[in-house]
């Protein structure tokens, strides 16, 4: 039997890579990416508890999670595309025009 | 036999997610994202969630990485000399030690509960898409149409975002 901590604890693990990730990278689509690591990881949080807890919210929430990654890697990609047609770069070091 | 399934699926999805974040080539980090979720489904099964298994495979895998990969192929990136951020080391040696210590609260907590009213013997007598069906169409109804409008106005705002531009004619629209 896997106590629930060990799932808990491959989530952390799992999330933090993803906050690395969109910290250090400096491509607009890995950190995207590494925005969906975070979401799995959040995933597996919320259906692992949904088993010890022996409810269903757990589940259904995390279905909602995936819909709103969907959403997310459409509009995300979208504003990568407008950006790549005007600058032709997608680091995210040089996406300054909205700085005050 | 699932302890030893839960250590592969946990060791390969940690070892796919720093690899996605490590490779210097787009596409090589598009495939370790794959393989990450491909694992992540796997530690489903093993928490009894059939469903989320099948939709984690049909709509991550094989809708949301196939439309990275597309639009990474679309936009032809070269690759950088300088991938990572300038201070990246002091970033990973933070991260670090907050999650050392994130990973000793978790492991040290009971994580008891008040248990919810749908045990593992209920839901496995119907399955698991009969389970989420029944509560997701009665208690999580209202939830489930806002996720619609939502994909809704994403599906809308990427066409209008990623549309070509068409030039105005200023002397035309004068008139």
């Amino acid at each position: 039997m896997v106590p629930l901590s060990a799932y808990v604890a491959v989530s952390a693990v799992l999330f933090a890579t993803g906050l690395i990730g969109v910290l250090i990278r400096r491509n607009f689509i890995i950190v995207l990416m590494a925005v969906e690591i975070m979401l799995n990881a959040a995933n597996i949080n919320l259906v692992a508890f949904s088993y010890y807890l022996e409810s269903m919210a757990g589940q259904i929430v995390a279905l909602f999670v995936i819909a709103i990654a969907a959403g997310e890697a459409a509009v995300g990609l979208a504003i990568i595309i407008v950006v790549f047609r005007g600058r032709l770069s997608t680091n995210v070091d040089e996406l300054n025009l909205l700085k005050w | 036999m699932v302890p030893f399934f839960f250590v592969y699926f946990s060791l390969v999805s940690i070892v796919a997610g720093v690899l996605t974040i490590a490779f210097r080539n787009p596409v090589h980090c598009g495939l370790a994202l794959l393989t990450l979720l491909l694992h992540v489904a796997g530690l489903f099964v093993l928490l009894n969630a059939e469903f989320l298994f099948a939709v984690q495979i049909i709509v991550y895998a094989g809708a949301i990485l196939v439309l990275y990969l597309f639009v990474l192929m679309l936009l032809n990136l070269k690759t950088e000399e300088r991938y990572l951020h300038a201070r990246y080391a002091v970033i990973l040696f933070a991260a670090a030690g907050i999650c050392g210590e994130l990973l000793l609260l978790v492991l040290r907590s009971p994580f008891g509960g008040l248990k919810g009213d749908a045990p593992a013997e209920a839901v496995l007598k119907d399955g698991a898409s009969y389970a989420i069906g029944i509560k997701m169409f009665s208690d999580y109804l209202l939830p489930f149409e806002i996720v619609g409008v939502f994909l809704l106005g994403a599906i809308i705002g990427a066409i209008v975002l990623a549309k070509t531009p068409t030039t105005v004619d200023i002397e035309q629209s004068d008139r």
